[in-house]
């Protein structure tokens, strides 16, 4: 048997959005392979969420244990390894998100199995399914091929559409065999970073600063609030400590593809536009005429970002 | 207490260089391509220093590669590191394999903390450090960073930002994970990932480069280590990305506006 297993990601009782992007990615190999999908939900106290995840038709598997509490990759990964072996999962997939970045290549180490990074679609059919994936900061697409038994994969959410529910699966419950004591790793504690906006990698619209803001975000957010927009970051402005590093859009950071992205005051290293250049518009505010960012965007204005965006945000204003 | 810290340096394309793919698809154009040390390695290597600097102890930094790969392991020897591992490897490679090579070299050697960069810019799988973890079934701390900025006072004063507990048995990391920030506490022995802001990698001195050449630079071959490197990650055909047709640009706030409100209709 072909079967898909995609492991879910839940926070605080909800299921994280690119988990259901993830859904569609397996839903497409489990299509490919002629396999049935499976979903691992892992955590303490999951009932509802291993709920919410049957609508969306797949076989869900909820691992519910109190040493599953915290996603630690040393807990997490020998119950998900555990449980690709019970169905006979040939293929298992997450979202690309620092949870699957973390998780997945370690369940890939204990099934010996070959991985895939941030999958951008698939290619061919059964044991032949091949992956598309960006390498050196997007620059170069790669078709990949892994030759072990079980393949191991993230992918991109943001090249995938969002799951829609259909049916309703069963939920069994995973056994976790996971001794606490055993754990050498500790939770020691998280520092949410809170924002009334909304999350960057599922917003419509983005409005990132860079170096050019000198610090000072105010008409950048402004702009972004005045759009219901998220705001992003270039690695310049998150390395002086300005804004957050959850910010950051780009190689290392979050990719993104909203319909709008405004780089005001970035200058367009290849790293941060790895991150981005998959987005429908792009805007360019900056004040060098020469910056690369203008080759890439679909509009470009040169000018001082502390007036350009001020006055856009009054005429998006005065258009309602 | 002192640590003893495995480090890896792989060599990788400058990221300021332009990558093109070859005409056929089977790789990309080398000439006129610079190399250098993946960055996340350097700042592997800065924080292995840094960590040695205050509580002593010994960094061993290790590449797998061709004979250039030599070039990497002398600039982290000039960084201050102690002593280099070259396993000689022609050909490519994978996570897989990466993993397992350094998997023998922790038997061999038993280091207390192996720090990886995060991803190679190169390939950009993130995987090499989560997979050696679990081979060694280790704990593992990837994307390790710290709260204060790269502009602190503790940066300037190289401050590890892993932190190593008052008996030395584990390590507090602080992962940059989505939504915020997390703190972990690993036992030791283990593996370590580093993102771009965990520190500030130091440059050679002129002294260091030349303390680097008499320092110890062991080379063996791959396949006298009796692990299996046939990739088992096949690249098959690379190509390049669509690209972006050529914007426009716009004389004002006014037609930007018009712009986006009336043609492209996103606002």
């Amino acid at each position: 048997m072909a079967n898909v297993l995609i492991v879910a990601e839940q926070f605080g009782g909800a299921v994280r959005k690119a988990t259901l992007h993830a859904l569609s990615a397996g839903r497409e190999v489990a299509r490919r392979t002629g396999g049935t999908l499976h979903v691992a939900v892992l955590g303490s106290g999951i009932g509802p969420v291993a709920e919410e995840l049957a609508g969306y038709g797949a076989e869900v598997h909820a691992a519910d244990a109190a040493v599953l509490e915290h996603p630690l990759a040393e807990a997490h990964a020998p119950v998900v390894a555990e449980l690709a072996r019970a169905v006979e999962a040939t293929h298992v997939g997450a979202a690309a998100t620092a949870f699957g970045k973390d998780l997945l290549p370690r369940v890939a180490g204990l099934l010996e199995a070959a991985m895939a990074t941030e999958v951008l679609g698939f290619g061919g059919e059964g044991a032949e399914v091949t992956f598309r994936r960006p390498m050196w900061a997007g620059n170069v697409l790669a078709e990949v091929a892994l030759a072990t038994p079980v393949k191991v994969f993230t992918v991109r959410a943001t090249e995938f559409p969002a799951a829609a529910k259909e049916g309703k699966g069963a939920v069994t419950a995973a056994q976790v065999s996971v001794d606490a004591g055993a754990l050498r790793t500790r939770y020691a504690g998280f520092t949410e970073v809170k924002s009334a906006r909304p999350e960057l990698t599922e917003a419509r619209i983005v409005v990132a600063g860079g170096r050019g803001t000198k610090g000072d975000f105010k008409p950048i957010e402004a702009l972004a609030d005045e759009l219901n927009a998220a705001v992003g970051a270039s690695r310049a402005a998150v390395d002086a400590g300005w804004v957050p590093n959850d910010w950051q859009v780009g190689q290392t950071g979050k990719v993104v593809a909203p319909e709008l992205y405004v780089a005001a005051g970035i200058s367009g290293a290849i790293q941060h536009l790895a991150g981005m250049k998959g987005s429908k518009v792009i805007v360019a505010v900056n004040k060098d005429p020469d910056a690369p960012i203008f080759q890439l965007a679909d509009y470009g204005l040169v000018a001082d970002l502390f007036k350009a965006l001020p006055e856009l945000a009054e005429k998006l204003k005065k258009s309602r | 207490m002192s640590l003893k810290i495995l480090v890896t340096a792989k060599r990788v394309e400058d990221p300021e260089s332009k990558i093109k793919v070859k005409p056929d698809g089977s790789g990309i154009v080398t000439d006129g391509v610079n190399y250098k040390m993946n960055p996340f390695d350097e700042i592997a290597v800065e924080e292995a220093l840094r960590l040695k600097e205050k509580h002593g102890g010994e960094v061993i930094v290790a590449s797998i590669g061709g004979d250039k790969s030599a070039t990497e392991i002398r600039a982290a020897l000039a960084m201050g590191a102690d002593r280099g591992i070259l396993v000689r490897h022609d050909g490519p490679l994978d996570p897989v394999g990466v993993s397992a090579v350094l998997a023998k070299m922790f038997e061999q050697e038993k280091p207390d903390l192996v720090i990886l960069g995060k991803q190679s810019i190169d390939d950009d799988q993130n995987q090499a450090g989560q997979y050696l973890a679990a081979r060694l079934r280790l704990p593992q701390a990837t994307f390790a960073s710290k709260t204060e900025s790269l502009e602190s006072e503790a940066e300037q004063k190289k401050e590890p930002g892993l932190r190593l507990a008052a008996d030395g048995k584990s390590l507090a990391v602080v992962r940059e994970v989505d939504g915020g920030v997390e703190t972990l506490e690993v036992s030791l022995p283990a593996v370590v990932t580093t993102d771009l802001r965990l520190n500030k990698p130091r440059f050679a001195s002129l002294p260091g480069i030349m303390k680097a050449k008499k320092k110890e630079l062991k080379e063996l071959q791959a396949s006298a280590l009796g692990v299996e490197l046939a990739p088992k990650v096949v690249v098959k055909k690379l190509s390049a990305p669509p690209s972006r047709k050529g914007g426009v640009k716009v004389a004002d706030v006014e037609e930007l506006f018009s712009k986006l409100h009336g043609e492209a209709k996103v606002v």
